[in-house]
């Protein structure tokens, strides 16, 4: 039996935990009869399907495209690969082409059963498994080999909009003893309904992600953690209307962290729920076999709504966030559920509830990295203010064991970082996790004190806000607003065009050679 | 401990206040302390730290001290400076545009409308463009505001829409009219390559287009803007930062009854 030291009852964690099942599987239960255009491209890559057409345009979205205009999208990109194989001998990459030349018309092949498409199929379905494998594999040697940094990773951002220059400023923050380096994408991607092509050197507020600018820095990161000796961690969006196409393209190419969170564009990015958890289920399925960690961003909601008196919706969110995971086969270890040090710096004793709340989403989920963010809404451009902020912030991650720290930076609300300011930053996580290593091994909460008080109370709030979500369902509870204060309808927002019901030939074998029960 | 800060040789100057030739404040009038922190792209050095003193000295400086220095990577030093500027600025003689209104709480603005207008301002509101922050917008509308400001939606008199993030211009105008709005506020955020003026400036072209740009009162906001570049570009007001819903709400309850009653 684990102990508190908050005092949690963890039978009412687990029953939290059961609660959310129930969501979860609510949630399946629609997910699982569906696909959606983005499903389809990344089956498609997955295949080996890449490159773009004269006009620019993806193959995978060219060939989905056409069946999707040709009104069989719900029979699923498989089968009709598959019948080509057959019919005209063409791999998919072959087919792709063809199509994009308007030299084949694959939906009017002569068919053949789903078993004999599937078993066409087979030895690009095979290569594609095993290439991810052998990413996989390479990955975990690096870091047996040269191994890694100790918990809380140090997790800095880049953000010039060329991958060239990103690779200049990863470099330096790598050097200064980052942990991981976060690409992040250009203003605006999480709408596009396809992937870029190539390496790319412009974008506002970040950089395109990219399959070839993926390469481009995970090539350049192995070999700074080569020469630093430790191996040194990329993380990239996955999310927005491409979220499993990016999902495939991090697997391919060993990202090792991606945000993954269907919630967070619900709310944020107004896109379809429908579209994107039937999305985020085939993407956490890549993620979790590719051993990719995901990031969930609960943290988003704080940014509207208030730190202390939404805690408890965070937690909530956590909670389903895990069970959806779980779903998908993502192993506890990858689980990086969100949460913030976001509150008012104003509050009186603040730092004991932003405490409260890290040491209780600690012990309720105890093999996950969480992911702690730092303050954003309440950085001012007083960077002085700014680096003390972060330093308490800082001091509640190593004192409660978090598992990867993104790191405030002092010049927030004002740019994107500075090769400097990342220093700064870097510096006072090194300094704090150092000299305060064991603090949390050393200190007790006292009985009935503000701490102790807080957390089982966020709990509580949360189990009452799950009771709810469960009689309602998660679609309808999320029309009304229970997250961050924002409503969303079912059939509204972005990319519900993208969606259909499974026809009778579909099939997608990946879901199950990926996932492990 | 070098010199510099205990030395007295620069301690020669005129101590009393002149608004005509204001310099910097550290401890003592005129002094023009002044701190200043950047980084060189060159390895870490005493010619680093020489090619730092020149850059201070172009930079108007006397007395520099470079008090840090921290390679970052091969090739790049940060360095933290100190120097006495040897420039002056006249305070008397500067003019800068402002927001011509008297600011009052939510109540008062309430009241203030039911008086002059007698009706609900329709506010549309929205971060245009494909700028994803909602943060400037939210924190001006959203019904609970920010650090203690009230947002417009909590206002009686007047009916606030805010559509959110990602919002393209022509959708914001074609809500603007469905709406029969009194006033448009734009949020904008993201500032890199100066991706917000282009966006601000299309909707100002496509409003007048449309012939719509006198019927109401456009406003536009967010950190890097300012009343005056807002002017610029055609608004009739800018909000930077340290403004709040009551801000932008007495600005346009003031304005509006300016434009229907004088």
């Amino acid at each position: 039996m684990q102990r508190s030291k908050l005092g949690l009852d963890f039978d009412k964690v687990n029953y939290a935990k059961g609660v959310s099942r129930k969501i979860a599987d609510n949630v399946q239960e629609f997910v699982d009869s569906y696909t959606t255009v983005s499903v389809e491209r990344t089956l498609c890559r997955l295949l080996g399907i890449d490159g773009v057409d004269n006009n620019e345009v993806p193959l995978p979205n060219v060939v989905v495209d056409e069946i999707k205009d040709k009104g069989v999208l719900n029979q699923g990109v498989m089968y009709f690969l598959g019948n080509a194989i057959i019919e005209a001998g063409l791999n998919p990459q072959q087919a792709a082409e063809k199509i994009a030349a308007g030299e084949l018309d694959i939906t009017q092949l002569p068919s053949h059963s789903v078993e004999e498409a599937h078993k066409a199929l087979k030895p690009y379905i095979n290569e594609c498994i095993d290439k991810i494998k052998a990413r996989k594999a390479k990955r975990d040697n690096y870091i047996e080999t040269i191994g890694e940094g100790p918990k809380p990773y140090l997790y800095v951002i880049v953000a010039t909009g060329n991958i060239y220059e990103d690779v200049v400023q990863a470099e330096a923050a790598a050097r200064q003893g980052a942990d991981i380096i976060a690409v992040i994408r250009t203003t605006g991607q999480s709408l596009l309904d396809y992937v870029p092509y190539g390496a790319t050197t412009e974008g506002f507020g970040g950089t395109v992600a990219t399959q070839e600018n993926f390469r481009i820095m995970r090539t350049h990161l192995d070999k700074i953690g080569e020469e630093e000796g430790k191996y040194i961690r990329l993380c990239n969006y996955c999310s927005g209307l491409c979220m499993p196409e990016i999902a495939a393209m991090g697997a391919l190419e060993g990202l090792d962290v991606m945000l993954n969170d269907a919630l967070y564009g619900i709310l944020f990015r107004d896109i379809n729920m429908q579209r994107t958890l039937v999305d985020q289920y085939f993407s956490r399925v890549l993620n979790g076999f590719a051993g990719v960690i995901i990031n969930t961003g609960e943290d988003n909601y704080l940014t509207t709504a208030d730190a202390f008196d939404e805690a408890h919706t965070v937690l909530a969110s956590d909670f389903i966030n895990e069970q959806l995971a779980v779903i998908a086969d993502l192993p506890e270890e990858q689980m990086g559920l969100g949460h913030a040090f976001e509150m008012e710096p104003g509050l009186e004793n603040g730092f004991l509830y932003e405490l409260a709340q890290a040491q209780m989403t600690r012990e309720i989920f105890p093999k996950a990295p969480l992911k702690y963010m730092p303050p954003t809404k309440f950085m001012t451009g007083n960077i002085f203010k700014g680096n003390v902020q972060d330093a308490l912030f800082n001091q509640i991650s190593i004192w409660t064991g978090q598992g990867i720290q993104l790191l405030g930076m002092l010049t927030e609300a004002i740019h994107t970082p500075f090769m400097s300011d990342r220093y700064l930053s870097l510096e006072n996580a090194k300094y704090i996790f150092n000299n305060m290593k064991n603090i949390g091994d050393e200190v007790e909460f006292k009985e009935g004190g503000l701490i102790r008080t807080r957390a089982q109370k966020i709990l509580a709030d949360s189990i009452e806000l799950l009771e709810k979500i469960e009689k309602e369902g998660m679609f309808t509870a999320l029309e009304k607003g229970i997250f961050a204060d924002i409503k969303r309808p079912i059939n509204g927002g972005k990319g519900l065009d993208g969606v259909v019901e499974k026809g009778s030939n579909y099939f997608n074998p990946f879901v199950a050679l990926m996932k492990k029960n | 401990m070098s010199g510099g800060l205990y030395s007295t040789s620069s301690n020669e100057f005129d101590k009393t206040l002149d608004l005509t030739k204001i310099k910097p404040y550290g401890d003592t009038m005129n002094d023009g302390k002044t701190q200043v922190s950047f980084t060189l792209p060159v390895a870490k050095g005493e010619e680093a730290i020489e090619a730092a003193k020149q850059m201070m000295k172009k930079m108007g400086f006397e007395d520099v001290q470079v008090v840090f220095v921290q390679e970052l990577m091969e090739g790049f030093t940060f360095f933290n400076c100190y120097g006495s500027s040897i420039h002056t600025v006249d305070f008397t003689s500067i003019v800068v545009p402002k927001v011509e209104s008297t600011t009052m709480d939510m109540h008062e603005t309430d009241d203030f409308i039911k008086e002059h207008i007698g009706r609900e301002v329709v506010v549309v509101g929205a971060s245009t463009g494909t700028d994803a922050h909602t943060v400037g917008i939210d924190a001006i509308m959203n019904m609970k505001g920010f650090a203690g400001h009230y947002g417009l939606e909590r206002y009686e008199m007047i009916e606030a829409l805010n559509m959110g993030s990602q919002v393209p211009n022509e959708e914001f105008i074609a809500k603007a009219i469905e709406m029969k709005a009194d006033v448009l506020l734009v949020s904008q955020t993201v500032t890199q390559k100066d991706v917000h003026i282009q966006n601000l400036v299309e909707l100002v072209e496509m409003l007048e287009a449309e012939g719509l740009r006198d019927k109401v009162i456009l406003i536009c906001g967010g950190p890097r803007l300012s009343h005056e570049l807002a002017k610029e570009l055609g608004y009739d007001a800018g909000f930077g930062m340290n403004k709040y819903a009551d801000d932008v709400a007495s600005y346009l309850a003031q304005e509006l009854d300016r434009r229907i009653n004088q």
